[in-house]
C-alpha cells in the first residue's frame, strides 16, 4: 500500500499498463527526458526506452493523427496534450478519424487509443491553461469521454481506457494532481468500467451530481448541508461523461426528488444541460422541484486573479441545494 | 564573423520515361514483365471504364455525387504497383486504379457512392486505408501506420496518397515533419492535377514546385510525369526501397490532369479552358500505354476491344451486385460507434426501432 497522489496514481498505472501489454505506448510534447510537464511520465522513459517513450514535435494535430494510425496498426498509443487549450488543434483526428473508424470500415479497423488531457482551472495559470471543454468531446460519437476526481479513480479508469477498444480521451483534473492522496494497493489491479457512474454520498433529500475538480466542493456543500440545515445529501461522482450513466442519476433523483447538477464548464450546452434533459425524461414524476445547475459561465474563463468568480465553489453550491431544497 | 553558405541537400528531378508517341527511354526502363505489363494496362481499361460508368449511373441518379477519376489512373496504379501486398495504402480519393490493383472490390465503389458504409469495409487481404475525405488529414494517419510498422519492427511501407491543394493544409507539413524526424517508412504521393477543385495549383503556392517543399524537411523528392506509369512506378519503387531500408520518407510530386469533373457536382468551364482540356487528353496515360505496348507487339487494337467487352460485363455484374444489396438489418447504423453499445445507445436503438413499428402501422392506417 501506498498514499499516492493522482499524478503518482497516474504514472502508476501506466507504467503498469505497458508492462503488462508491449502495444502500449506513450507520446506527446515532453513526455520523454521531461517527464511530462506535470510529471506524469517521469521515469517511463528510463524504464521503458526509446521505442516506447516519444518525444514529438509540437503539433497537437500530428500527435493525436499519428496515434489513430498507431492504433489501426495494431498499437494502443496514449497520447498526451499538455492543456485543453490546446487539443483544439488536435481535434479534428479525433472528430474525422478516432471517432469514426470503427463505423467508417463496419468494424475492419478501430481506434484503441487514449488521449490525456489535463483540463481546467485553480492552477493560476495564463489564457488557455484553464479551460473546461469536455462537451467537445462527449458530443463526439464515437469517443468515450473519462474525468477521474482522484487517485483511486484516475488509476481504475485510465487502466480501463487503455484496455478499451475504443478511442478514449482521458481528461486529468490538473487542480487536483497533487491535493489529494488515497491509499493505492500496487499489489491490487484495480479497474473501474468506463460508463458508470458512482454514488460517493449516501442522502435522501437532494441529488448533487458532479465530476472531476468539482467533487471537493461539491463533498464540503454536502458537509454543510448536514451540518448547517441537518440535510442529507446525496452525491454522485459522474466519472465518465459519455456514454452517461444515467441508470444511476435516475435512480437518485426518483428516490431524492431533487438535483443540482455542478461542473466548471460553462453552462450552455454544457453536461449539466444534458442530465437535466434526461432526468426530465427519466424521473419527471419524482421531481419536487426543477433541476439547477451550478456552472461556469457563459463567458471566456476570466485570467486567474478573477476565476474564482466564475468557478463553483462550496458556498455557490449550497446556495443552489437550499434554493432547490425551499422550492 | 563571416556570412558563409549552408549546404542544403537539395537534389530534384523530373522523370518521364515513357512519352505521349508510347515512345520508352530505354536507359530508363523499368524492365515490368510483360504480363505485370498487360495486368496493369487492363487495370487502367478497367478503372477508366468504370470510372465513367459511374458518372453515368450518378447522371441517371442511380449513385450519389461521387469523385470521378479519369486521367489519373497512370499516377496512382504505378505507385501501387511497387508496392508489397503487406504494405499499406492511405489514400485519397482519386486513385481508383490503384485501388483496384491492391484489391478493392468494385462494388465498394458502388456501395459507397450510393450511400452504404458497408463500401468502406475494405477487404480482409487488403492492407489500405478507406477513402479520405477530410483533406490531407491522411497524412497524419499514414505517420501513425508507418510509426507502427516501425515500433513493432515490421518491414512494411506507407504509400500516402494526396492532391496538390492537402499541401497547403497543416497537416501535411506536420506530417512530413514527423516522417522526416522518426525517420518513417512513408511515401508521399502528391498527384498535381494543376487544380483544387477551381484553384490552380499557382494559387496554391508560391513554390516553383510541390515536390521541393521536401527540401525544408530534409526529406528526399522527386518530381514525376504523372501520367507515365513507367516513371510513376520507378521512382516510388526507389521511394520504396529507400522506406523499406531504413533510409526515411520521400516526397513525390506527380503530374497529371483530371480529365473530368473534381466531382459530379462541378463545371470545370468555369475555371479551365477546352484549350487546356484537349491539349491533356492527347497526354492521356492510357493512350500512350497503349501505344508503348503496341510497339512491344503486346496488345492490339483487337485484343484491346475484347478486353473492353469482359470489362463491359464485369461492371454491369458489379453494377447489378450492387444494387440488389438491400439492407437487411438498418438498425445496424448504431452497432459500430463502439465495439459494446453503451445502454444509452441501446435505447436510442430501440427508439428508433419502435418509430419504425409506428411508421409502418402510419401507412397501412392511411391506405
Amino acid at each position: 500500500m501506498a498514499r499516492l497522489n493522482m499524478v503518482q496514481a497516474i504514472n502508476l498505472t501506466l507504467s503498469e499498463e505497458m508492462a503488462r501489454d508491449e502495444r502500449v505506448i506513450l507520446l506527446g510534447q515532453d513526455v520523454g527526458v521531461n517527464g511530462g510537464v506535470f510529471r506524469v511520465t517521469e521515469g517511463l522513459l528510463e524504464k521503458f526506452g526509446e521505442q516506447r517513450v516519444f518525444d514529438t514535435p509540437l503539433a497537437e494535430s500530428a500527435i493525436i493523427g499519428s496515434s489513430v494510425g498507431m492504433a489501426i496498426n495494431g498499437l494502443r498509443p496514449v497520447c498526451e496534450l499538455q492543456f485543453s487549450g490546446f487539443s483544439y488543434q488536435g481535434f479534428y483526428a479525433l472528430e474525422q478519424h478516432a471517432g469514426r473508424m470503427r463505423n467508417r470500415t463496419r468494424g475492419r479497423f478501430t481506434c484503441p487509443l487514449v488521449v490525456r488531457v489535463p483540463y481546467g482551472g485553480g492552477i493560476r495559470a495564463l489564457e488557455h491553461h484553464s479551460e473546461s471543454r469536455e462537451t467537445y468531446y462527449a458530443h463526439t460519437p464515437g469517443l468515450k469521454m473519462v474525468i477521474p476526481s482522484g487517485p483511486k479513480k484516475a488509476r481504475a479508469l485510465l487502466a480501463s481506457a487503455v484496455r478499451d477498444p475504443d478511442p478514449v480521451v482521458f481528461f486529468e483534473p490538473k487542480a487536483l494532481y497533487r491535493a489529494i492522496r488515497e491509499e493505492i494497493d500496487e499489489s491490487s489491479k484495480e479497474v473501474f468500467p468506463i460508463g458508470e457512474a458512482e454514488v460517493v454520498r449516501k442522502g435522501e433529500q437532494i441529488t448533487l451530481i458532479a465530476y472531476g475538480a468539482m467533487m471537493p466542493a461539491t463533498l464540503k456543500a454536502a458537509d454543510l448541508l448536514e451540518q448547517e440545515d441537518g440535510v442529507n445529501a446525496e452525491v454522485i461522482d459522474l466519472l465518465t461523461i459519455s456514454p452517461m450513466d444515467e441508470e444511476t442519476l435516475a435512480n437518485s433523483v426518483q428516490k431524492t426528488g431533487r438535483a443540482v447538477v455542478i461542473h466548471e464548464a460553462p453552462r450552455n450546452c454544457g453536461v449539466g444541460a444534458e442530465i437535466s434533459a434526461r432526468l426530465v425524461e427519466k424521473v419527471f414524476l419524482n421531481l419536487e422541484a426543477p433541476i439547477r445547475r451550478v456552472t461556469g459561465f457563459d463567458i471566456q474563463m476570466p485570467y486567474f486573479s478573477r476565476e474564482n468568480l466564475y468557478l463553483p465553489s462550496k458556498e455557490r453550491i449550497l446556495k443552489v441545494a437550499r434554493e432547490t431544497l425551499a422550492f | 564573423m563571416p556570412k558563409r553558405k549552408v549546404a542544403l541537400n537539395t537534389k530534384l528531378e523530373f522523370v518521364s520515361i515513357l512519352d505521349e508517341s508510347g515512345r520508352v527511354d530505354s536507359k530508363l526502363d523499368p524492365a515490368i514483365p510483360d504480363e505485370d505489363l498487360l495486368k496493369l494496362y487492363r487495370t487502367m481499361l478497367l478503372a477508366r471504364e468504370f470510372d465513367e460508368r459511374m458518372v453515368r449511373l450518378q447522371r441517371q441518379g442511380r449513385l450519389g455525387t461521387l469523385v470521378p477519376c479519369r486521367g489519373q489512373e497512370a499516377a496512382a496504379l504505378g505507385s501501387c504497383y511497387a508496392l508489397k501486398s503487406s504494405d499499406w495504402v492511405a489514400p485519397y480519393i482519386r486513385e481508383l486504379a490503384g485501388c483496384l490493383w491492391r484489391g478493392w472490390q468494385l462494388e465498394q465503389f458502388l456501395m459507397f457512392y450510393s450511400g452504404h458504409e458497408e463500401g468502406m469495409k475494405i477487404p480482409d487481404a487488403v492492407n489500405d486505408l478507406p477513402l479520405c475525405i477530410p483533406v490531407a488529414t491522411q497524412t497524419i494517419l499514414a505517420v501513425g501506420l508507418a510509426w507502427a510498422a516501425k515500433i513493432k519492427r515490421e518491414d512494411s511501407v506507407v504509400l500516402c496518397f494526396f492532391g496538390d491543394g492537402a499541401t497547403s493544409e497543416g497537416d501535411f507539413h506536420e506530417a512530413a515533419n514527423f516522417a522526416s524526424v522518426f525517420k518513417l517508412p512513408v511515401v508521399f504521393a502528391c498527384h498535381n492535377n494543376l487544380y483544387a477543385l477551381s484553384i490552380p495549383v499557382s494559387r496554391q503556392t508560391n513554390s516553383k514546385t510541390i515536390a521541393q517543399k521536401a527540401v525544408a524537411y530534409d526529406m528526399a523528392c522527386s518530381q514525376v510525369d504523372g501520367n507515365d506509369i513507367l516513371a510513376t512506378y520507378s521512382v516510388t519503387r526507389e521511394a520504396v526501397e529507400r522506406a523499406r531500408s531504413g533510409g526515411g520518407p520521400t516526397l513525390i510530386e506527380a503530374i497529371t490532369y483530371r480529365l473530368t469533373y473534381h466531382t459530379t457536382a462541378d463545371d470545370p468551364s468555369r475555371y479551365r479552358t477546352t484549350e487546356e482540356e484537349s491539349e491533356w487528353e492527347r497526354k492521356d496515360p492510357i493512350l500512350r500505354f497503349h501505344k508503348y505496348l503496341g510497339h512491344k507487339g503486346l496488345i492490339d487494337d483487337s485484343r484491346r476491344d475484347q478486353w473492353l467487352e469482359e470489362i463491359s460485363s464485369e461492371v454491369q455484374q458489379a453494377v447489378d451486385n450492387a444494387e440488389s444489396f438491400s439492407q437487411k438489418n438498418t438498425l445496424d447504423i448504431f452497432d459500430y460507434t463502439f465495439d459494446q453499445i453503451p445502454p444509452s445507445l441501446r435505447k436510442q436503438r430501440e427508439e428508433l426501432a419502435e418509430f419504425m413499428e409506428f411508421a409502418k402501422s402510419f401507412e397501412r392506417g392511411k391506405a
